[in-house]
């Protein structure tokens, strides 16, 4: 029995009891390996394809599309052709007998976001993982740790993960001062400070990238790598409709069109996903940071900031990853970058590139932070 | 945001916060302070189910007692609010708002457009709506259609305590008269709800489940309803989109016409009686203006043309329930034209 392996529902955030599964990508039969997608599922926020993490032949589906299955829950059997049917069916039936949806109470026991007061401003920060040199996890303009659903687990096997709210974002202060990538680089320096963290890896999406290469430009002794995805700081183009939109957009109809460019598969934006950046834009304080920050960070329409020609005598090590069909800030930005860049571009993926590709940016992630 | 309130703290929460933000913001009603001092008693009893509990200790003389005068408190709610400040004023029960109807009718909804704009009259008044509560005839009714159908008032009915504290607060800082309704069946239920501050926009229905086959367009308690009777539903695969409208003026018209655009059917559940209320309003909008999409006839599920009984069974039969919903659902796609 021991060569039987299970696909799990996984649990993406800390709101998600239950998924459901949408289509299947694979038939039974057919051989899959880790990292291939095996199928869609779709939970009241988002949705996104499952990547097996086993490797054998897909013998059973246990759930069927349009199932809603439990987090934890069992979607599919692998095993290779040595295992008889009878087992299979007989590991299944064992399964949905003993099977016991994480309840409640155990979901106050899993990672919950902290607050610390930096320079007077609360700041919410979710850790996950124990030990090695942390990583930090830096969200983009109009984002929160949310960002990083499908990434801070997965990257917190080896090390400590922390992904946090910028000033001005998802439950931290909305207080800003500036509003420049400069104000940004100073929280995350204070930030590291707080906890208590000498060096870190930097990931940063999108403004974020722009945040953490200024870090890294202002302090390397305290960057172990850099890791920059769909970022900004890399030229002056930026999609200013995108940021102007979003910031202006008061309803669930004029918010909608501006979400939708972040991705490629444009069908990933739920309406929960949208109601709860509209719950995040009503909040006091929001409207008055966002035009602070798209004013001093994207003045005009332009990155205010650009730091390419840094790059180069960076000390440490950079990663660049892209999605092919940014609409946000093009992936053209990606092209030219100094020698000790590595450069990866994914085919067919958007601005929030770490969503829709997320095994493979942690794939890639887990292999350059070694 | 993981944070569960009911509706109630999420009422007193959006009092209390602007209390705190905005010195002219002032609350009075019955009994808001009354019970303070009395035996073993440290707060006020907060008015009659308590929502404004804990205001009086906190910011003292600007939380009133008011005589049981409704056309006095309300006229003096109103006056202040033309001299500068934000009241909040508490009338018990919808059903008492009669006796202070030139007040808020020829009074409140008038001085904006009768003054040439020059005068607003930011006031909200709380009062609490519905049936459920075996309070019988004069404490039960659903009147929100009657405040509607007056230019120049705002009318807001919540339906979950997020909304609650976010159309409060958006109703205090609103410079015109707001009503306010509390369905009082609902102070009891929970919700997630930020402890930030935070505003919902008025005529910006939300949808409150997403579906294919038919459009549900609700408020207030009938949500919750509707959403049991749409959970129902599904299990047969019919999809229902479920529309909380929350506000009903202004009413966001967009959301409901692009919904039954996508569904061709229309059912409208209201808590109301049924002549001249949301369920017929919603109605003859749709099918003024959304006449080509529909593929049956409209179907509306409200209260009888009688006054709300105080049998408890009577009462239980009055209010629309899930079953009624599902069969009117169930009409509106099984119409073969």
């Amino acid at each position: 029995m021991s060569s039987i392996l299970k696909l799990t529902m996984p649990k993406w955030g800390l709101s998600m009891t239950e998924g459901t599964l949408v289509r299947w990508l694979v038939e039974e039969g057919a051989h899959v390996e880790p990292g291939m997608e095996v199928c869609d599922v779709e939970t009241e926020k988002i949705a996104n394809a499952i990547e097996c993490n086993v490797s054998g032949t897909l013998r059973r589906k246990a759930a069927q599309e349009g199932d809603v299955v439990s987090v934890s829950g069992l979607l599919g059997v692998v095993a290779d052709a040595t295992v008889s049917d009878a087992e299979i069916e007989a590991y299944i039936k064992d399964f949905q007998a003993t099977f016991v949806p994480p309840s409640a109470e155990d979901e106050g026991g899993g990672p919950i976001p902290e607050k610390i007061e930096i320079a007077g401003r609360a700041i919410r920060f979710l850790k996950r993982g124990e030990g090695g040199v942390p990583v930090v996890l830096i969200h983009g303009f109009g984002g929160d740790l949310n960002t990083w659903l499908f990434n801070h687990e997965a990257l917190s096997g080896k090390r400590e993960v922390y992904a946090f709210d910028l000033p001005g974002h998802g439950e931290s202060s909305k207080r800003i001062d500036r509003g420049d990538v400069g104000e940004f680089a100073d929280v995350v320096g204070a930030f590291m400070d707080a906890i208590g963290i000498p060096k870190a890896h930097l990931v940063g999406h999108s403004l974020g990238g722009a945040i953490a290469a200024s870090v890294a430009a202002s302090q390397p002794k305290r960057v172990a790598s850099l890791t920059l995805v769909a970022s900004a700081g890399l030229g002056e183009k930026i999609n200013a409709e995108y940021i102007e939109g979003f910031v202006s957009a008061k309803t669930r109809n004029e918010l909608k069109p501006h979400l939708r460019q972040l991705f490629a598969d444009a069908d990933l934006v739920t309406r929960q996903l949208i109601d709860d950046v509209l719950k995040y834009k009503r909040l006091d304080g929001v409207e008055q940071a966002l035009l602070q920050i798209a004013g001093a960070a994207f003045s005009g329409g332009k990155q205010a900031l650009v730091l390419r020609d840094k790059l180069g005598a960076l000390p440490v090590p950079l990663l660049v990853v892209w999605g092919s069909e940014d609409r946000i800030i093009e992936a053209a930005q990606a092209r030219g970058l100094p020698a000790n860049a590595r450069v990866e571009v994914m085919a067919g993926r958007g601005h929030m590139v770490q969503m829709e590709a997320a095994a493979e940016v942690n794939r890639l992630l887990e292999e350059f932070l070694g | 945001m993981a944070r569960t309130i009911t509706f109630q703290q999420a009422i007193s929460e959006a009092l209390s916060q602007e209390m705190a933000r905005d010195p002219s913001v002032i609350v009075m009603g019955e009994d808001n302070v009354g019970g303070m001092g009395a035996d073993g008693e440290k707060d006020a009893w907060g008015g009659v189910l308590g929502v404004t509990k804990g205001l009086y200790p906190k910011f003292g003389d600007r939380v009133m007692d008011t005589p049981i005068s409704e056309s006095a408190f309300i006229g003096a709610a109103i006056g202040a609010a033309t001299a500068g400040m934000r009241p909040v004023a508490e009338l018990m029960f919808i059903d008492f708002m009669g006796v202070c109807f030139d007040q808020i009718f020829n009074q409140a909804a008038k001085f904006r457009y009768m003054f040439g704009g020059k005068a607003q009259t930011p006031v909200v008044i709380r009062t609490m709506v519905g049936a459920g509560f075996r309070a019988a005839a004069q404490h039960s009714q659903m009147l929100y259609s009657i405040f509607t159908h007056i230019p120049g008032l705002k009318v807001v009915i919540p339906a979950t305590p997020y909304d609650a504290k976010g159309l409060m607060i958006q109703s205090i800082r609103d410079n015109d008269p707001v009503i306010f309704c509390e369905h009082k069946m609902l102070y009891t239920i929970q919700g997630e709800v930020p402890e930030e501050i935070y505003t919902i926009p008025f005529g910006e229905a939300n949808v409150a489940r997403d579906g294919k086959h038919v459009t549900i367009v609700t408020l207030g308690r009938m949500v919750h309803v509707a959403l049991e009777a749409a959970a129902n539903l599904a299990k047969n695969n019919i999809q229902c989109e479920v529309i909380d409208l929350r506000t009903t003026s202004p009413m966001d018209q967009d959301t409901v016409l692009e919904s039954v655009e996508k569904t061709g059917r229309l059912v409208v559940v209201d808590e109301a009686n049924p002549r001249c209320n949301i369920a017929t309003d919603v109605s003859a909008i749709v099918a003024q203006n959304a006449f080509g999409a529909l593929k049956a006839p409209i179907e509306m599920v409200t209260a009888p043309h009688t006054p709300v009984p105080f049998s408890p069974d009577l009462e239980d039969l009055y209010i629309p329930t899930a079953a009624k919903i599902e069969t009117a659902v169930l009409k509106a796609t099984g119409y073969k034209g």
